[in-house]
C-alpha cells in the first residue's frame, strides 16, 4: 500500500460524472465502502451504497466545543473537514469479545474468538487520518506483541484518500506535519477541484490495487494546469488552518512542567468526560472485563475502549494514582504530545482538531501548549526563575 | 578512669571527628554502664539526665498503651545513640527504655554535658549539631513508621 | 485468513496443586499446567496475569524457585474480587495464566558484588525467588544481605524461611517491624534504619528493592546516601494492568509501560518521577 514515487505517482483526472465508477469498482470487488455521510447533523463514517450517500454540498464549521453543518454553494463531495468519527472504530473496535470459556465441573474449555470483519474500503481518508493509522500501527504492530485483530483488519483495508480542500476550524495538521496532503499509505488519493464550469478529481495511484481500480474508471493523464489547480486547492487549505501548535522541543517542555499552574487552570474547566479520548484517532486505551452467566458455567472476556480520564483508570489496591482532574488532564496531554514520542518515536497528535471541537467546554490543546510555552518565555524575558 | 573511656568514645560514630582534647573533656562526663536483659534504662516521666551511646545489645523504646500491652516503637542498636530529653527542660523522659538483649553502653551525664557545652561553645555547638542531625534522621524514620505504609485494607 | 483472535490475551489453563496459608489474608498457590507441558521459564521479578474465569484477571509476581520449574508459585494477598476468588480455590480447580511478562532483576550483573535485597511487606514475595537463586549459586556474589521490614511481627511473611536463611553463615538477614508488642525481641523501626546497620561496600554493591512505593523511594534514597550508585539499585513498580502487553495503556508511568519497560526499573531512570505526585 506504500506509494512509490515515479511509477505510482503519475496523476490522472477523473471527471465528477465518472466518480460513481469508483464505488462500483470497489463494490464489484466485494468491498463494503465506508465513508462520510450526514447523520444527526454531523458527518460520520458509515456504509455508503452510492455517491448520493456522501455529504454532497456540505461544509462544516468547527470551533472549540462547537460543530455545525452548513450548505455550500457548490456540490463538492468532500467539502468539509473531519467529524466525530475516525477510522479507529473499525480498525480498533470499541467492543470486542476476546474469548469465551465453558466450565464443566473442574474442566474448562477455552474458545478463542474469530474475527470476521467485512472487506472494507475506506473512502475519504484524510492525511491526518493516514498518519493516525500509521501511529496506531506503531502501537499494535511494531512492539513485542501484536494485536491480531488490528493486524488483520488493517491489512485488508483498501484506502481511498482525499486531500483536504477545506481547512477545518480546529485543524492544525500543518503544525503537526501530517497534512493536508497525503503522501503515502493509500491505494488512491484524490484531490477534488470544484469550479463553476468544471468538477473533477486529480487522482494519484498509491498501490497496485489503486492502479487496478483506476482501470475501471474513465480517466486521462492530468495536464500541468490541472495539477497546478489541485496543488492550489491543497495550498489554500494549508494556509487556512484553524489552529497552530509550536512543537519545538515539546517533549522536554511538557516533561519539565509537570507542576505548572496551567494544569490547575485547565482542571477548573475539564469535566473529565473523556470525549477527547473517544474522538481522538490515535487514543488506543482499552479495558477488559469478564462476564459470566447465572450458572457460572459460561464466562467471557470482553475488551472495550477506555479513557485515561476515568477515575479508576489508574486504580491500584488502596486507591487510584491519578485522582485529581488536574493529573488526568495532564496525563492525557503529556502522553499525546510528549511521552508518545519516547514510546513510539512520533507525536501521538495528528492535528485533526477533534478534541477541540468535541470538548463540551472547548478546551483547546493548542492553547494549553501555548500558555505553558508563553510562561517560559515570559520568565526568560523577566530574568526570573519560575 | 576517664582516660580509658576516651578511646571508647572515639570509636562511637557519634563522636567521629572530635579531636583528642575535646574527647577527653567529654569523657569526663562519661561512665560505662550495662543492663541485663529485661532491665529498664529509664521510665517515661523520670528525670532525664543521660545520653547513652549503645555499644552492644538492644534497647526497646516503648510506651504504655493501656488497655493494651505496651507497644515497642523503636529499638536502638549498637553504634546508635539514645536520649534527647537531657538537652532541653523539663529534662524528663518521654518514653520507657528496656534492654531486650544485654546492653553495654557509655552513659554521658546530661548536666555535665550541658555545663561543658555552656563553657565551651564550640563543643556545645558541635554536640547540638550532631544531635540535631540524628534527630532529623529519626524524625524522618518515625514519619515513615507513622505512615503505616504496609497497611492494606483487606475488608 | 482468519486470525486466532487475542492470542496473547488467551490464557493457558493451570490447575491448583497446593495452597499454603501465610500471614493473615495472604496465601501461596502452587500451580501446574493442565496440558502437562512445561511451564515457561521466568526471570526474577517477572509477573503473570492470573485469570479466574468469570471474575477477572490480575497481575501477580512470581515467587517460586527458578530451579524448580515443575510448579508455578504465587503468593497472593486477598484484597479484591479476583484475589478473594483465588483465596477460595480448592485443590484441582482450574484458572488461567498468561505470561511471564516484564523486565527482571539483573542478578546476572551482580557477580562479584555485594548484594542487598531489601523487601517491605508483601514485596518479599518476588524477592524470595532472588534469594533462592542466590543461595543456589552463593559463590558468585560477595556479601549477601537481606533487609526486611513489615508492619508488626504477625505480618512477617515467610517467617520460617527467613529464620532458616538467617542460619546460613554466609547470609545476613535483618528483619524489622514498624511496631511490636512488648514481647518482641527483634528490631523495631522503619526498614531504612537497617541499611546503616548493614556492612557492605557501596562501591561494589547492587540492590534489589521491592515493597510499597514509598518504602522503595526512601530505601533507594538511603542507599544512594550511603554511596550505592543509582544505576545499581533496582525497584519493582506496580500499576494497574489490564493486558500486560503494552496495549491497554493502563500501566503507564509517564513514558514507561510498567508491564513492558518494568516492573523492574533502575532507580536512576525513575528517581525524578518517583518524586512527582499523581504520575
Amino acid at each position: 500500500m506504500e506509494a512509490n514515487e515515479g511509477e505510482w505517482g503519475e496523476r490522472v483526472i477523473v471527471e465528477r460524472e465518472h466518480f460513481p465508477c469508483l464505488l462500483t469498482s470497489l463494490q464489484a470487488r466485494g468491498y463494503q465502502v465506508v465513508g462520510p455521510t450526514v447523520r444527526e447533523q454531523a458527518i460520520v463514517y458509515d456504509t455508503l451504497n452510492s455517491v448520493e450517500d456522501l455529504p454532497i454540498g456540505y461544509a462544516d464549521e468547527q470551533d472549540g466545543g462547537s460543530y455545525r453543518l452548513k450548505k455550500r454553494e457548490d456540490a463538492a463531495l468532500f467539502g468539509y473537514a473531519v467529524g466525530p468519527h475516525s477510522w479507529k472504530q473499525l480498525l480498533h473496535p470499541p467492543v470486542l469479545r476476546l474469548w469465551s470459556a465453558q466450565r464443566d465441573g473442574n474442566h474448562v474449555q477455552l474458545a478463542p474468538e474469530e474475527d470476521h470483519p467485512p472487506k472494507w474500503a475506506f473512502l475519504g481518508v484524510r492525511s491526518c487520518e493516514l498518519h493516525a493509522m500509521a501511529i496506531q500501527d506503531r502501537v499494535f504492530l511494531h512492539t513485542a506483541f501484536i494485536d491480531p485483530v488490528y493486524q488483520a483488519r488493517r491489512a485488508e483495508v483498501c484506502i481511498i484518500a482525499v486531500n483536504c480542500g477545506q481547512a477545518g476550524g480546529t485543524c492544525f495538521c500543518v503544525s503537526m506535519q501530517t497534512g493536508p496532503r497525503a503522501h503515502s499509505g493509500f491505494d488512491l488519493a484524490l484531490t477534488e477541484v470544484v469550479e463553476p464550469s468544471r468538477h473533477f478529481f486529480l487522482v494519484e495511484r498509491g498501490s497496485p490495487l489503486g492502479a487496478e481500480l483506476l482501470q475501471e474508471i474513465p480517466h486521462r493523464p492530468a495536464s500541468e494546469k490541472e495539477i497546478a489547480q489541485a496543488e492550489q486547492v491543497v495550498a489554500e487549505t494549508a494556509a487556512h488552518m484553524g489552529r497552530t501548535m509550536d512543537t519545538t522541543e515539546i517533549k522536554d517542555l511538557l516533561y519539565r512542567h509537570a507542576r505548572h499552574p496551567r494544569w490547575d487552570d485547565v482542571a477548573s474547566r475539564c469535566l473529565t468526560c473523556g470525549n477527547c479520548t473517544m474522538v481522538c484517532p490515535t487514543c488506543f486505551c482499552t479495558t477488559v472485563h469478564d462476564t459470566t452467566d447465572v450458572t457460572g458455567e459460561h464466562a467471557e472476556r470482553w475488551r472495550t475502549w477506555d479513557s485515561c480520564f476515568t477515575l479508576d483508570f489508574s486504580s491500584l489496591v488502596g486507591g487510584s494514582v491519578r485522582t485529581s482532574s488536574r493529573s488526568r488532564y495532564r496525563q492525557w496531554m503529556t502522553h499525546k504530545l510528549a511521552s508518545w514520542i519516547d514510546q513510539f518515536g512520533t507525536s501521538g497528535c495528528v492535528g485533526c482538531g477533534r478534541c477541540i471541537t468535541w470538548c463540551p467546554v472547548g478546551i483547546d490543546i493548542t492553547e494549553e501548549v501555548s500558555a505553558i510555552r508563553a510562561s517560559e518565555t515570559a520568565t526568560q524575558e523577566s530574568g526570573g526563575e519560575r | 578512669m576517664t582516660q580509658t573511656l576516651t578511646p571508647i568514645l572515639a570509636a562511637h560514630p557519634f563522636f567521629h571527628g572530635f579531636d583528642a582534647r575535646t574527647l577527653d573533656l567529654v569523657a569526663g562526663c562519661a561512665r560505662n554502664v550495662q543492663f541485663e536483659r529485661e532491665h529498664y534504662l529509664f521510665h517515661e516521666g523520670e528525670a532525664a539526665n543521660a545520653f547513652y551511646l549503645i555499644r552492644s545489645g538492644k534497647v526497646a523504646l516503648e510506651t504504655s498503651a493501656a488497655p493494651h500491652r505496651p507497644v515497642i516503637i523503636e529499638t536502638i542498636e549498637p553504634n546508635e545513640v539514645l536520649g534527647w530529653s537531657w538537652l532541653f527542660p523539663p529534662y524528663r523522659w518521654h518514653f520507657t527504655a528496656r534492654a531486650i538483649e544485654p546492653v553495654h553502653a557509655l552513659l554521658l551525664d546530661g548536666a555535665c554535658l550541658r555545663a561543658k557545652g555552656e563553657a565551651d561553645h564550640d563543643l556545645g555547638y558541635e554536640l547540638v549539631r550532631r544531635a540535631a542531625q540524628i534527630l532529623m534522621q529519626r524524625l524522618q524514620a518515625t514519619r515513615l513508621q507513622l505512615l503505616d505504609m504496609y497497611y492494606v485494607d483487606t475488608d | 485468513m482468519t486470525p486466532i483472535l487475542a492470542d496473547p490475551m488467551l490464557p493457558r489453563l493451570y490447575r491448583l496443586q497446593r495452597v499454603h496459608q501465610e500471614i493473615p489474608h495472604t496465601f501461596t498457590l502452587e500451580l501446574a499446567p493442565e496440558d502437562g507441558e512445561a511451564i515457561p521459564p521466568f526471570h526474577l521479578g517477572q509477573f503473570n496475569m492470573l485469570s479466574v474465569f468469570g471474575v477477572g484477571e490480575i497481575p501477580l509476581s512470581i515467587s517460586g524457585n527458578p530451579a524448580k520449574p515443575q510448579h508455578l508459585v504465587h503468593t497472593i494477598r486477598a484484597v479484591g474480587s479476583v484475589s478473594r476468588a483465588l483465596q477460595r480455590f480448592k485443590k484441582g480447580e482450574v484458572l488461567g495464566v498468561r505470561g511471564p511478562f516484564g523486565s527482571h532483576w539483573p542478578l546476572e550483573q551482580a557477580t562479584g558484588k555485594d548484594l542487598i535485597i531489601a523487601a517491605g511487606g508483601l514485596g518479599l514475595a518476588p524477592l524470595r525467588s532472588v534469594m533462592y537463586q542466590v543461595i543456589a549459586e552463593r559463590a558468585r556474589y560477595g556479601k549477601v544481605i537481606m533487609l526486611y521490614g513489615t508492619r508488626t511481627p504477625a505480618d512477617i511473611l515467610y517467617r520460617r524461611e527467613l529464620e532458616r536463611w538467617r542460619g546460613h553463615l554466609d547470609l545476613e538477614v535483618s528483619v524489622t517491624v514498624d511496631r511490636a508488642p512488648d514481647d518482641w525481641r527483634g528490631s523495631v523501626g522503619v526498614v531504612t534504619r537497617l541499611i546503616a546497620r548493614a556492612s557492605f561496600d557501596p562501591a561494589r554493591a547492587m540492590a534489589f528493592v521491592c515493597g510499597p512505593e514509598i518504602m522503595m523511594r526512601f530505601t533507594a534514597s538511603s542507599l544512594t546516601a550511603c554511596g550505592v550508585a543509582e544505576d545499581q539499585i533496582y525497584l519493582s513498580l506496580e500499576r494497574n494492568m489490564k493486558c500486560a502487553l503494552g496495549f491497554c495503556g493502563h500501566c503507564q508511568y509517564r513514558e514507561y509501560f510498567v508491564c513492558r519497560d518494568g516492573p523492574i526499573f533502575p532507580y536512576g531512570s525513575i528517581r525524578e518521577l518517583l518524586r512527582e505526585e499523581e504520575i
